[in-house]
């Protein structure tokens, strides 16, 4: 056993390495898990985008919905935004945070674009972003209906991330308020 | 003159990197808080561009943190205040040393065991080797037919030579 055991060390030593390597190619280090998974959506009044009012938490809070972050500088939101239009059309509540953005230009986006948003909350200052744990736009959140986070989406959301990731959790938050 | 070139530009690549790595700058009421914010930009991991720490990156997240931290600094909150609001909203990831926990165990102590594990292996393969073969061992005993070849083959090279 000793010498010869020895032998396949080495071996042994390269086939873990690999393992690793291995599985450290499906992983995506990008994808963070959000901070604030299951701690309630952070409290903030900031204003309604093309609205002369203030928006804040209890405006949301009520039932579950998706808090979309996005802006006009983010090309990826424009990729996004016909999907999000979709969803709207199936009749999941869209609420949108237009994060460090131009009110007039997310007006124009709006206009040009479509608004699947039921409202627009503006960060013009990145303050509710920062209270989110945003790092890059967009992100998607699932909020559930007594106002905790399920969810976090870094990226665009399209149909195969509705279909395995995003839908299942708000099919499933969705009947259980029902039952409530 | 190849030679020369070359560390000419090795040289202009290292002052570039001085250059970029200046960014914006705040005016500290007092110069120990400047200290405490270089310490902790640089401890404080940027989320977007994530083998950067807050000082270096220029990513608008970063430079938001940076803000922030010296707002927070000039409001007197201390460091565990900093670190545990920002890892409130980003996760132990947002920090270069995590805080020991179940989570981060394994960073914390794989090099300890790896270390242990090196020092056993090198404990063990020193012993071996000096059982198999010991200097200080006494020769063994010749019996008295082979002193005899011993001694044949010693006359024998006399002879020769």
């Amino acid at each position: 056993m000793g010498p010869r055991f020895k032998l396949f060390v080495p071996l042994i030593l390269f086939v873990v390495l690999a393992l690793f390597l291995l599985r450290g190619l499906e992983l995506d280090p990008r994808e963070m898990p959000s901070a604030l998974i299951d701690n309630p959506l952070p409290e903030f009044t900031l204003p309604s985008l093309g609205q002369d009012r203030l928006i804040s938490r209890q405006d949301v809070v009520g039932r579950v919905v998706l808090l979309n972050v996005w802006a006009t500088w983010c090309v990826s939101c424009r990729v996004e935004h016909p999907y999000l239009h979709r969803l709207a059309e199936r009749g999941v509540p869209i609420y949108g945070v237009n994060y460090k953005d131009d009110d007039a230009d997310a007006l124009r986006w709006l206009d040009e674009l479509g608004n699947p948003y039921v409202a627009n909350i503006v960060d013009r200052e990145g303050t509710l972003g920062l209270d989110l744990g945003v790092y890059g736009a967009p992100e998607t959140y699932l909020v559930d209906a007594a106002g905790v986070i399920r969810y976090r989406h870094v990226g665009v959301v399209d149909e195969r991330i509705w279909q395995t990731v995003l839908q299942p959790l708000y099919v499933e938050l969705t009947d259980g308020a029902v039952n409530q | 003159m190849s030679v020369l070139r070359c560390a000419l530009v090795f040289a202009l690549v290292l002052v570039a990197g001085q250059v970029l790595a200046v960014i914006e700058t705040y005016e500290f009421s007092n110069p120990e808080l400047e200290l405490r914010y270089r310490q902790l930009s640089a401890e404080l991991r940027c989320p977007k561009c994530q083998n950067q720490n807050i000082a270096d990156s220029n990513a608008p997240i970063a430079q938001d943190l940076r803000k922030l931290l010296y707002q927070q600094l000039e409001q007197g909150s201390s460091d565990g205040e900093i670190l545990d609001y920002m890892v409130a909203r980003y996760g132990e990831f947002v920090r270069y040393r995590p805080r020991f926990s179940g989570a981060t165990a394994i960073l914390w102590l794989t090099p300890v065991l790896l270390l242990l594990a090196g020092l056993v292996v090198a404990f063990l393969t020193l012993r071996s080797r000096r059982g198999s073969v010991d200097p200080t061992a006494a020769a063994p005993e010749l019996s008295a037919d082979e002193q005899q070849q011993l001694q044949a083959l010693l006359d024998k090279t006399e002879k020769d030579s």
